[in-house]
């Protein structure tokens, strides 16, 4: 099938997609602007490390500095007038693009008229992305409690007191990466995915394939178990119980382990990154207990979706876990 | 008195009195108008000057901080900052864009909402009212949905510096909790504004949005526990954001009350907070000088943390 330009305009030209679109080119910017700043401050930090009298005596950034110069100046006029032209600028944005592109107004509301795909406000795609490979109740309730106070603990767990109020990367390595991989790889990219890839039916097209409203996939999901074969016809006559509900059973004890298992391989893994180097090590026995058991939780929880992403999508796995009650 | 009345000389006199006088007046008039009329150009050195700004414009240290801190908006600043941190390049300007936008959306919303009814028969019609027919309705509505895209943008990226600058650690990090509380607030803000048009794209964003609260455990119809706790579609959760099971009449009028008022209200109490403690916490964090691996002290617990409030020298 050829490449369908066209369907690639319609998508990123849709008037809510600018954001997403702009987001595109704005915060890979950002973040490279941040660590070109960071690792200018590293080089710095070499320098000093490296040599006891210069640690003492120089200018410990990389900001211009004269001695003659006061270390503070005053806010009006030198910081206010930043703010006020900055509000001219955003201002000025703000108009053009009024201008230019107008809000989109569709169809009065019509429930019985289904909108295809119907997605959520782009900056919830990545949590209706997040439905694919999680029920509801995770996805549009446990995760997000879970992103906003994961995000809140942060302070109280990080125990680096290295890298307070100036940009490093070698003094935060892990900190940094562990943010990066959870803003830009699950936040912004799971947005991306749900705005760019997911076409009717939430179904996948890749970029430059046609949204087919008509396309059906076939899906051969499976549950874990059924990759196993669980059936637990076995137990049904030690029991006296049917065969479904041996099955149901069954079942619901088999897929504890797998969990217990990930639970377990992804504590040691993080146990393994957070204690790596040397200067990790250091950090990690500043922490208390509570403060360890709750970034590891929380970081555990966080690898969780990429796992449960590469089962769907690669092995079309379903449930791990499936009882009566819920399933994950 | 009388005689010197029939004399016609003084007369003259009386007339050549009163024309020197008037010319004099001229004279003195014409000097007061010029002296007047150069003191305008230095409004900043008048008394009403004065009276509204309560400090005398000059070029002084003591008078420059006086003009901020004697401010009711300017004094959110402290008199002095760090030099580095006038630069663009350290918080890239963007809680001041957010907050800037805040206001935006504020004045653009409040425009919007006299042409506005939050009811089923008028909201779509008032929205097209408002594209055709009010003077630069178009461009008011345009306004206010990108300036709301362009704050969350604004809001991530800055949560983003904050990160990228370790500006959340000791004693940040109270008002580190603050901001994500801010920034879930604004998405609620967006999302809730999203419904009013009445249109297709706002119903199925927020059919899709609420249908997740279904499945709240305990709390929804159809999540874990949900059934044995008594819930149904008629009293659950869901039914509490909607005003009902389906997305009708009453969710719009909770959208409305939630977009306009409420989350607004409590957006501007958290800002009055989380501004606050950027001053009482010392002012932005940075840029502060490099700290060395060498120099990180044994951690003491609790260690008090004494501020210096930015600004004092």
């Amino acid at each position: 099938m050829p490449f369908d330009w066209r369907q690639i305009w319609e998508i990123a030209s849709a008037p809510d997609n600018v954001p997403i679109v702009a987001l595109l080119f704005v915060a890979p910017f950002f973040m490279w602007y941040a660590l070109r700043q960071g690792i200018a401050n590293d080089k710095l930090i070499a320098i000093l490390e490296g040599d006891a009298q210069a640690a003492k005596t120089k200018y410990r950034k990389t900001q211009e500095w004269d001695p003659k110069w006061e270390r503070e100046v005053h806010t009006w006029p030198y910081l206010m007038r930043m703010e006020f032209l900055v509000a001219i600028l955003v201002t000025v944005l703000l108009m053009v693009w009024s201008l230019t592109l107008n809000a989109p107004l569709e169809e009065p509301a019509n429930p019985n008229v289904t909108m295809n795909p119907a997605k959520a406000p782009w900056y919830f795609l990545g949590l209706q992305e997040m439905l694919v490979y999680f029920d509801p109740w995770i996805a549009g309730v446990v995760m997000p409690t879970l992103i906003i106070v994961g995000l809140m603990v942060i302070p109280y767990i990080d125990s680096n007191p290295l890298g307070n109020g100036y940009y490093t990367y070698k003094q935060r390595r892990f900190s940094i990466w562990t943010f990066l991989v959870g803003f830009i790889g699950l936040w912004v990219l799971m947005i991306v995915i749900g705005t760019f890839i997911r076409g009717p039916g939430w179904m996948w097209f890749w970029p430059g394939q046609t949204w087919d409203a008509e396309r059906v996939d076939y899906a051969v999901n499976r549950n874990l178990d059924q990759v196993f074969g669980i059936d637990g016809s076995w137990l049904a006559p030690i029991f006296h119980t049917t065969k479904d509900q041996a099955a149901i059973w069954a079942r619901a004890i088999f897929g504890i382990f797998p969990l217990v298992i990930f639970f377990i391989v992804a504590a040691i893994l993080v146990h393994w990154v957070c204690t790596r180097t040397e200067f990790s090590k250091k950090i990690y026995k500043r922490m208390s207990l509570l403060q360890l058991v709750t970034m590891y939780t929380f970081l555990i929880l966080m690898l969780s979706l990429p796992i449960k992403i590469l089962l769907r999508l690669v092995f079309t796995i379903k449930y791990i876990w499936v009882t009566p009650w819920f399933s994950i | 008195m009388p005689e010197e009345n029939g004399d016609g000389k003084s007369k003259t006199g009386v007339l050549e009195k009163a024309k020197d006088s008037a010319a004099a007046l001229r004279e003195t008039l014409t000097e007061k108008a010029k002296q007047q009329a150069t003191e305008l150009k230095e409004p900043e050195k008048t008394q009403l000057y004065r009276s509204i700004f309560r400090v005398k414009h000059d070029e002084e240290p003591r008078n420059r901080a006086l003009s901020v801190l004697s401010n009711v908006f300017f004094h959110l600043h402290p008199a002095k900052v760090n030099r580095d941190a006038t630069k663009y390049n350290f918080t890239w300007g963007m809680g001041g864009i957010t907050f800037y936008l805040f206001i935006v959306l504020t004045f653009t919303g409040v425009l919007l909402m006299f042409y506005y009814h939050p009811s089923k028969v008028q909201a779509f019609r008032d929205i097209l009212y408002l594209e055709n027919d009010v003077p630069f309705g178009k461009l008011l509505r345009n306004m206010h949905r990108w300036a709301a895209h362009l704050m969350i943008i604004a809001v991530w990226l800055h949560m983003f510096r904050v990160f990228m600058t370790g500006s959340y650690k000791r004693p940040r990090e109270f008002n580190w909790c603050v901001g994500v509380l801010l920034m879930v607030l604004t998405m609620l803000l967006s999302f809730t504004g999203y419904l009013l048009p009445d249109d297709q794209l706002g119903f199925w964003a927020v059919t899709v949005g609420t249908n997740m609260a279904r499945a709240t455990p305990l709390l929804g119809n159809e999540g874990p526990g949900g059934p044995q706790m008594g819930m149904t579609p008629y009293n659950d959760v869901r039914f509490a954001l909607l005003g009902g099971s389906i997305v009708d009449a009453n969710a719009l009028l909770r959208a409305y009350i939630w977009h306009c008022i409420a989350i607004p209200l409590i957006v501007a109490i958290f800002l009055g907070v989380h501004f606050w403690r950027v001053r009482k916490d010392g002012g932005i964090s940075g840029p502060a000088p490099v700290m060395l691996e060498s120099e990180i002290k044994e951690e003491r617990s609790p260690r008090p943390v004494i501020l210096r409030p930015s600004g004092m020298g």
